[in-house]
């Protein structure tokens, strides 16, 4: 018997596959649920290829040693939960400012404060909006399935190289704790040394920094950061929809909402209600596109299905310039959204709008 | 009289500071009497001389030398304030032919980032640190730091540094000495020229064991900073000489350098094909290929199963292997457990959804096709999800007849009982993995298919206990049998 692509992973170990198969050199991360199955494979995982896995003393450090390594021209990554990302954000400003590749998985759980361990997707203002000092943002990719943990952590370093920007994989307890089926993609080779890196081969001896003491530059350099997004914005929208063709009334939800939603709108079809699902791959940029798309072909109201306190419905508002009505379906502290609770709220909403 | 020995100008400095903004190229940005001058020389020096320019990175901290990349001819980095040790690290680590050179002051080392710092020491990181100690904090204007003296006065200790409020001097050379790691660790003092030639043979010696991969030197360096501690120059050698290494002795602490090893780091792997060959999972023998589908119309839409019991009963393990077998038959599946505490807790169950498209929710939340319960309590949690014509399987050995609606399907089995008989409680879970292919065979599959699914649990056994020794898997397959030999009790709409 040979080898297979096929693999039943949970979440949170699909995503080590995908930075292995990316080329990422090295997992700098501290222990926390519903991460630590990510540090737990590519403690097994990555020195089994040779590369680099330290147990960071604490978040702090992790985030600093995945600033290290990126300035040396290497791969890196870290993983956490909300916590842990509130600690790491300093570094990831650094990150940002210094305009470093970098790759960062959030695996939400309950907050505020320690919160819980269930699953909810309360940190998407700290994430989606900046979250640390300064006026920088970071690619946000949104994993809807195991397979796409796989795959978004792929793309995540492909585009931090890109746009030599920290990514964030955001995902949720629930989607790193299941299981599903997936067929890992083809490894790729070592990237390629960059110029700008503290690597030896470059005969220019590189500084990398984030200071700029003389408020110009300074300026410059967040004009040049903005110019940056605004490129994102305009190329890196990503969304998958669903049955959204004839789609009168819209969801709008990402990572494990997304799942209910999907099968919420099968339900609400089935008894003739045109329901259809927009679900964004990408949070930053966020698909705009998409939902103005849906505006014009007719849709009359919108739907911000998130397991949180309103946070996405922001941009949900902003994509169509509350032309339609847009509402909030939602739970917080760990509750996960249930189909049967999507379906309920959606036809008390609706009214008799709903055949 | 000795002969006077005159240093020319250190070849690791650039020739003009470009980096330095404002008109002047040649200067430091340090004040008159700060030993970070002396200290950038004497590293410069030992960088040039020793051919590290194009290997060294220097790794800066913040505090007054947060701008020693002006100076250094070799590659650099700014870091977090504190943090340098760990950004050190992964520059190490990531490349072991990487000379890593660490510079942090009193405040960034031993305040903010004492952490850091201890632990890159603790775990022996291929790098040297020089700290400079200078009992204050220049760059934010003369505030009390963690190595400030006992009555000291600063900013922030007007009256003097109070020890019964503030506690003492941190004495960080002498604490990174006990650490077993460490191979070299020194305190030496920027004051008098005896004491900045013991530097300067210590800044080399640090520099050289990490080129030589010994592992991590640390060298602590009492510094003058005359305009924070508001002292003329005179002033400023007698606090050091008289007053600082009274309470910060001088000399080597630890010195294992000639006895440690090299540090050996492994090399890492990228070639696609050993990628391929060390990541991807060995192929489970199949009886089918991937195109087969069950074609039983209950898999036209999602299916979902739930199982609960007691942690320990093998319910999650259970799942798992009802989703392997999925995934062997090219469904999609997931298989979602309850974790955390609840876990740990006592009680366990998971989702598992099997379609030939899409598998939406992940969660049997509602709706439930299939039921299996290994304890009461589950029955009394979990009855109520059970969707219009579902079914339920239960431990009969523990769990009373349940009363269900009509349209509903039962099946019991005394599973623990049956376990005890086999003599192992834990393949409970296989004896009911029996129950569910009886059940399925009764009720959904027909003809091939239902032959399909003995072959389909035996496939996904030996994928699950892969490495096990073969009698694991054949208890395993003797209880799933004696299970499906043993269903008693079967009631209901679909039983035939």
């Amino acid at each position: 018997m040979g080898k297979t692509k096929k693999i039943l992973l949970k979440g949170n170990e699909a995503v080590v596959y995908g930075a292995l198969l990316a080329g990422c050199e090295c997992y700098f991360g501290y222990p926390i649920t519903p991460a630590s199955e990510i540090a737990h494979a590519s403690a097994r995982m990555f020195p089994k290829l040779g590369r680099v896995f330290i147990q960071a003393e604490c978040e702090i450090a992790s985030i600093n040693m995945v600033y290290g390594a990126a300035a040396a021209g290497r791969r890196a990554m870290t993983a956490s939960s909300g916590l842990g990302i509130s600690l790491k954000q300093e570094g990831v400003s650094y990150i940002a400012g210094a305009e470093l590749p970098a790759v960062i998985v959030d695996v939400m759980r309950g907050g505020p404060g320690l919160g819980n361990i269930a699953p909810e997707q309360a940190d998407y203002n700290q994430i989606v909006k900046g979250g640390g000092h300064g006026g920088y943002r970071c690619i946000v990719l949104s994993p809807g399935s195991v397979q796409e943990m796989c795959d978004l952590t792929m793309l995540a370093f492909d585009l931090a190289d890109e746009y030599r920007t920290p990514v964030y994989v955001l995902a949720d307890g629930m989607i790193g704790q299941m299981m599903e089926k997936l067929e890992l993609p083809e490894p790729r080779g070592r990237r390629a040394s960059q110029d700008w890196s503290l690597n030896r081969v470059n005969k220019t001896h590189n500084c990398v920094s984030s200071i700029y003491m003389d408020a110009n530059d300074l300026e410059a350099v967040n004009k040049r950061l903005n110019a940056k997004y605004a490129v994102i914005r305009e190329k890196e929208q990503r969304a998958e929809e669903y049955r959204m063709d004839d789609a009168e009334y819209v969801y709008v939800a990402y990572g494990i909402s997304s799942r209910m939603c999907r099968s919420a709108v099968d339900e609400l079809r089935s008894e003739g209600c045109k329901v259809g699902l927009i679900r964004p791959q990408t949070l930053f940029p966020f698909p705009e596109n998409a939902l103005r798309k849906a505006l014009s072909n007719g849709a009359k109201k919108f739907f911000s299905v998130e397991m949180s306190n309103g946070q996405m419905i922001d941009d949900v508002k902003l994509s169509i310039e509350c032309a339609k009505p847009v509402y909030l379906i939602n739970r917080m502290g760990g509750n996960v959204l249930s189909v049967e609770e999507i379906v309920t709220r959606t036809k008390e909403m609706l009214g008799g709008d709903c055949k | 009289m000795k002969e006077v020995v005159k240093f020319g100008r250190p070849s690791g400095f650039f020739e003009k500071f470009e980096r330095r903004p404002g008109p002047i190229k040649t200067n430091m940005h340090y004040c008159p009497g700060c030993g970070h001058g002396v200290l950038h020389k004497l590293i410069a020096e030992a960088i040039g001389d020793m051919g590290l320019k194009d290997k060294a990175v220097l790794v800066c901290p913040v505090g007054c030398s947060v701008f020693a990349y002006y100076y250094f001819d070799c590659h650099s980095i700014e870091c977090a304030h504190g943090r340098a040790p760990a950004v050190a690290t992964a520059i190490s680590r990531t490349d072991p032919e990487n000379v890593v050179i660490g510079y942090q002051g009193d405040g960034d080392l031993a305040s903010i980032g004492f952490n850091q710092i201890l632990q890159a020491a603790n775990r022996g990181e291929n790098m040297c640190v020089f700290f400079v100690n200078n009992a204050i904090y220049g760059m934010t204007g003369g505030q009390m730091a963690p190595t400030s003296l006992p009555g000291q006065k600063t900013q922030t200790s007007p009256c003097g540094r109070d020890v019964a409020e503030t506690g003492y001097p941190i004495k960080v050379a002498e604490m990174i000495a006990q650490f077993e790691a460490p191979v070299y660790v020194e305190r030496c003092a920027l004051s008098r020229v005896p004491n900045i030639m013991a530097a300067r043979r210590a800044v080399r010696k640090a520099i050289q064991n990490t080129v030589d991969k010994k592992g991590f030197s640390f060298v602590e360096l009492l510094s003058g900073c005359p305009v924070n501690l508001k002292m003329k120059a005179h002033e400023m050698n007698e606090f050091l000489n008289e007053k600082m290494t009274k309470f910060f002795p001088l000399g080597v602490y630890k010195d294992v350098s000639a006895e440690r090893e090299a540090i050996v780091r492994h090399t890492p792997i990228f070639e696609p094909d050993q990628v391929r060959e060390l990541l991807f999972p060995e192929e489970t023998k199949r009886a089918v290929d991937d195109n087969f589908r069950y074609t039983a119309k209950v898999f036209d839409e999602e299916r979902r199963v739930k199982i609960s019991g007691f942690g320990g009963q093998g319910v999650l393990s259970l799942g798992y292997l009802l989703a392997t077998m999925g995934k062997l038959r090219n469904f999609n599946v997931s298989w979602l457990p309850s974790y955390g505490p609840e876990m740990r807790g006592g009680t366990a169950n998971c989702s598992i959804v099997f379609s030939h498209t899409h598998v939406g929710s992940p969660q049997a939340d509602h709706n439930c096709s299939m039921l299996i319960c290994m304890n009461q309590p589950s029955v009394d949690k979990f009855l109520g999800q059970l969707g219009e014509n579902g079914v339920l399987l239960y431990d009969a050995s523990t769990i009373r007849q349940p009363e269900v609606s009509p349209d509903k399907t039962v099946y019991g089995l005394a599973a623990s009982d049956l376990a005890n008989t086999l003599g192992d409680q834990r393949v409970a879970n296989s004896v009911m993995l029996g129950g569910i292919a009886r059940l399925m065979q009764d009720c959904f599959l027909e003809g091939k298919e239902s032959e399909d699914f003995d072959l389909a649990v035996e496939e996904a056994m030996n994928e699950h206990f892969a490495g096990k020794p073969q009698k694991v898997i054949d208890l395993n397959m003797k209880a799933y049998r004696l299970g499906k030999e043993s269903v008693s009790i079967r009631f209901g709409a679909r039983v035939k």
